[in-house]
């Protein structure tokens, strides 16, 4: 399988069609898709189109564009013009917006070829991908298993070839988490960093849209594509735009990396446990220095995050009525809010209904001072955690999931055991932190394991140099899927 | 202000089919995000200032949540007092006068939101076999206001709401002209009863009505014993009556919550310092100027600056002819009067300054009389004719010449034998002659020469007796 890098460089060169790397991507697609289930709209006939214009730039010598020729998936909480924008919702099923959103736009201007949009939890809420309206996406190294989420369509289909890279969102780690369970590469981006113009939202003060990738230098690429100032949003920061992989070298000389230990909690598997301290001491080998510590507030991490999540959630989905656009139901007889009613219950699975009457009733008033203000209370507490850490460490080291990636139903009836799933993920959310997961080895039946890097704001940087060395002196993204 | 709230839209939507002027971020589309239009920020602080309101340094805004078809996002942002939220002005007053006595109104609060959408409906809201929905109005920046309860009449709401309007044109914030530019939420609460809310509000006229009936309906509820309930109460214009809308029990929990799009920004002391200076002449100090400036009596300009409109076409006319008193009197009486009978505003008339002030140096170079201009004056509202066009094709000009009145004089003479004869025993019967000359001119006739004319005719008489 080709890279990112490797595509741009032949396409260049003019080694390689533009149209015949999405051909082959395509035919990926054809042999694995039944059983993987990524996308829930494919664009072949558009991705050849506009695969054969670019070739026609190419052949007047006009390559333009850090990803000219590269095969992207989307994510479906991402607005694509024209293209139906689901959020793996029933209703959205029919949705297709007027407006492409800054990351697509961005994307175009590279040269970069949208081959679909890809599955994910139910307006990103969950952890494997089940609670899709277009069923399940499987994890192409156990196809009997999730593949994380709520990003598990992108993730899947970077690993298993279907996309060269990929988009998708992190609310609480629905970026990493499936890149840990499919052992890819996934950058949740500092906060601000990225424009949220056209991610439908979940919980609009926790999520980025990040990049996916087989290895840290595509992940890197795509971040430089898609990272910098958008006036469309008033939470983009006014940072100028950087090439983030010339970072990219094998020096972790004096890094200084912190462990700290409330990640590695109850509920974290042993094997997960000794593959990321295995990884952390690979660091050690290669000149970084490492030392515990402890960030006390974690311990309220994860029902901060609900509680915020919920709350947010709970009126950012309010506009789903089924009176200007997606799902609607017969009218009848009855005053609008029966009406509305009707349309919600019918629209939205369980899971989603469930955070909105959560968050519905965390606003409310009475429990507002006693949940929503508290949950924003420990969140700076969780901020300054960091805050204190950074000043002694240069980044934190910690696994991505605590668990390699669960059978598919094992936890989908346990609403609180699959909440229990982004308790390392969502420390990096609340504090609006840049985060990645990098593949740090194999259980011994073959499972993925994850290695989260923490850094300071607006530090990818550094999270791409760390977690590059650590690749070059690794083997594990060079590792395949059976399915392929 | 040009373009609305959180968008780059229009914020003037009339005249245009129905949701035509929107975009994916007033139609609260998923994924779009609002960006605060500072000049609307700057607005309200200037009218914050101009309502004598504490300005708050820090701009919040909330989300208040409710389901409405009106409402895109089914959630408006706006602002909010509690919960860590803050306004972006507290604590001012207006001073109205009411029966020649100053009063002060309080000001809880001064914030900007969002408008919703407008609801179309068949016929009377609770008839209505359905309902449309029409979005370009949704996103427009609103200044809501709202006063402590300090008024005791509807008449005292309509002086305070007339005073509010003038305050803001003369800020610039808004064009009071345009329909729907300012609405108004009326709370009545009168002793042993509930507050009580009307919606839907349309004029300053209707505020009054709307509170006088209201008012009717809460004493005669007490009268008979029964209880006013909390609630919020829709006025039917068509039907002059309230209908009830919903009670206490059934008002929503908003859940206001910071809006999560919109990053808390800071209005530093610079900011707030330049936006008040650059502050535009407030109408109490436009009162005084008139005053001092062009001699005119509290009255007559108070009258004149309640309008900001009436004002500076006032000014305009003083520009061209330095006559305040004179141009103020016809202003104030027949101007005013006439807008007031035909429900017209000053820019709805064709009434230019320049006309007005013609008409007004034709009186006063004896080419018109004054009964004639008042006669000329409703069709110059009308149609904007200059006052020298309509006088010729009316043939109004005034009759001076000696030989045409003695000829007039010789008819009503022969005409009115009678009348000759008192006048001649009684100097006081000359004016029914003077009368049936003005008569027969249609009021052309230069009165004085008449008189002058006729009496030396008489004398002739006399003489020859
Ligand atoms: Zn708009």
């Amino acid at each position: 399988m080709l890279s990112a890098r490797e595509i741009v460089s032949r396409v260049k060169s003019g080694e390689l069609k533009v149209t015949e790397i999405v051909e082959s991507t395509f035919d990926r697609v054809s042999k694995t898709e039944d059983r993987l289930n990524c996308y829930v709209t494919i664009l072949q006939e558009e991705a050849l189109k506009r695969a054969r214009l670019l070739d026609e730039s190419a052949s007047k010598g006009k390559v333009h564009g850090r990803l000219f020729g590269v095969p992207v998936a989307v994510k479906d909480n991402i607005c694509t013009k024209g293209v139906r924008t689901t959020c793996s919702s029933r209703i959205l099923a029919n949705f297709k917006p007027v407006y492409n959103a800054t990351v697509i736009e961005r994307l175009e201007r590279e040269g970069a070829v949208i081959i679909g949009k890809t599955n994910m939890d139910e307006f990103a809420m969950g952890v494997s991908t089940e609670t899709s309206y277009f069923g399940p996406t499987r994890n192409p190294w156990d196809l009997t298993r999730v593949p994380g989420g709520s990003s598990g369509g992108s993730a899947a289909a970077v690993a298993a070839g279907e996309a060269t890279v990929a988009l998708g969102s992190d609310t609480g780690g629905s970026i990493r988490c499936p890149a840990s369970f499919c052992s890819i590469v996934g950058l949740k981006p500092t906060y601000g960093s990225v424009s949220r113009y056209g991610l439908i939202a979940y919980a609009n003060s926790l999520e980025q849209i990040g990049p996916m990738a087989r290895d840290v230098y595509d992940c890197a690429l795509l971040f430089s594509v898609i990272a910098g100032h958008d006036p469309r949003d008033s939470t983009s920061v006014n940072l100028k735009p950087k090439d983030y992989t010339v970072f990219l070298r094998e020096e972790v000389k004096g890094v200084k990396i912190g462990v700290p230990k409330e990640f590695f909690g109850e509920g974290t598997q042993k094997v997960v446990e000794e593959t990321v301290w295995k990884a952390v001491h690979k660091l050690e080998d290669l000149g970084a220095e490492y030392d515990t510590c402890s960030l006390p507030s974690l311990e309220y991490a994860l029902a901060a995050y609900y509680i915020i999540a919920m709350s947010e959630a709970s009126s950012n989905l309010a506009r789903y009525d089924g009176l200007r656009y997606g799902y609607s139901e017969e009218f009848t007889d009855t005053d609008w809010f029966t009406y509305i009613a009707k349309v919600r219950r019918n629209g939205f699975g369980p899971e989603v209904r469930r955070r909105i009457i959560l968050g519905t009733f965390t606003l409310s008033s009475g429990y507002y001072n006693r949940y929503y203000l508290k949950a924003l209370k420990v969140r700076t507490l969780i901020r300054m955690d960091f805050e204190k850490a950074f000043k002694r460490f240069d980044v934190l080291a910690a696994p991505t999931m605590p668990t390699p990636p669960f059978k598919l139903g094992e936890k989908i009836e346990n609403p609180l055991e699959l909440y229990m799933c982004d308790i390392d993920t969502v420390p990096a959310n609340l504090a609006g932190l840049p985060s990645i997961s990098i593949p740090c080895g194999f259980t011994t039946s073959g499972l993925p394991v994850g290695l989260q890097l923490i850094a300071p704001p607006f530090r990818e940087d550094l999270l791409f140099r760390v977690a590059y060395t650590f690749e070059k002196n690794t083997g594990y993204v060079k590792e395949e899927p059976e399915v392929i | 202000m040009k373009t609305k709230l959180f968008c780059g839209c229009p914020s003037d939507y009339r005249g245009k089919k129905p949701n035509t002027n929107v975009c994916p971020v007033c139609l609260g589309l998923p994924g779009t995000l609002p960006v605060v239009n500072k000049k609307a920020v700057e607005y309200a602080v200037m009218a914050a200032a101009a309502l004598n309101c504490k300005i708050n340094h820090k701009i919040l805004f909330f989300r208040k949540n409710y389901f409405y078809p009106d409402l895109p996002k089914n959630f408006q942002i706006s602002q909010y007092d509690r919960a860590g939220g803050l306004p972006i002005g507290t604590d001012g007053y207006v001073e109205i006068k009411v029966k020649n006595a100053k009063k002060k109104v309080r000001i809880g609060r001064v914030h900007l939101e969002e408008d919703p959408g407008r609801l179309t409906y068949l016929g009377p809201i609770d008839r209505s076999p359905y309902t449309l929905v029409d979005y370009n109005r949704s996103g427009i920046a609103l200044l809501e206001i709202v006063t402590l309860p300090d008024l005791n009449s509807p008449k005292e709401a309509r002086i305070l709401l007339r005073k509010l309007r003038s305050i803001l044109e003369h800020l610039g914030v808004f064009d009071g002209s345009l329909e729907g530019a300012m609405r108004c939420d009326a709370n009545v609460s009168i002793e042993g009863g509930s507050r009580v809310e009307i919606k839907n509000i349309s004029s300053f006229k209707e505020v009054e009505r709307a509170l006088t009936y209201e008012i009717i309906r809460q004493r005669d509820l007490l009268s008979k014993e029964r209880r006013v309930l909390r609630e919020t109460r829709h006025w039917d214009e068509r039907r002059r009556v309230t209908i009830s809308l919903r009670t206490k029990e059934e008002e929503q929990d908003y859940r206001y919550f910071p809006e999560p799009d919109l990053p808390v920004f800071l209005l530093d002391d610079t900011f707030i310092k330049n936006v008040v200076s650059s502050m535009p002449e407030l109408p109490d100090a436009r009162i005084e100027r008139f005053k001092k400036m062009y001699g005119l009596p509290e009255y007559d300009a108070e009258v004149l600056v309640a309008d900001k409109r009436i004002a500076d076409f006032f000014e305009e006319c003083v520009k061209l002819y330095n006559q305040p008193k004179k141009i103020s009197n016809w202003v104030m009486s027949d101007v005013l009067r006439y807008l007031y009978e035909n429900n017209l505003e000053i820019h709805e008339s064709k009434l230019s300054p320049k006309h007005l002030v013609e008409m007004i140096k034709m009186i006063d170079e004896g080419e018109i009389s004054g009964k004639i201009a008042k006669k000329v004056l409703p069709e110059m509202i009308v149609t904007g004719k200059d006052p020298r066009e309509i006088v010729k094709e009316k043939n109004l000009l005034r009759i001076s010449s000696i030989q045409e009145i003695k000829a007039l004089i010789k008819t009503v003479f022969e005409e009115n034998r009678k009348a000759v004869e008192d006048a001649l025993k009684d100097e006081k019967a000359i004016h029914f002659l003077v009368g049936q000359v003005m008569r027969k001119t249609r009021g052309r006739a230069d009165p004085e020469l008449t008189h002058n004319l006729i009496k030396e005719e008489l004398d002739k008489l006399k003489k020859a007796n």
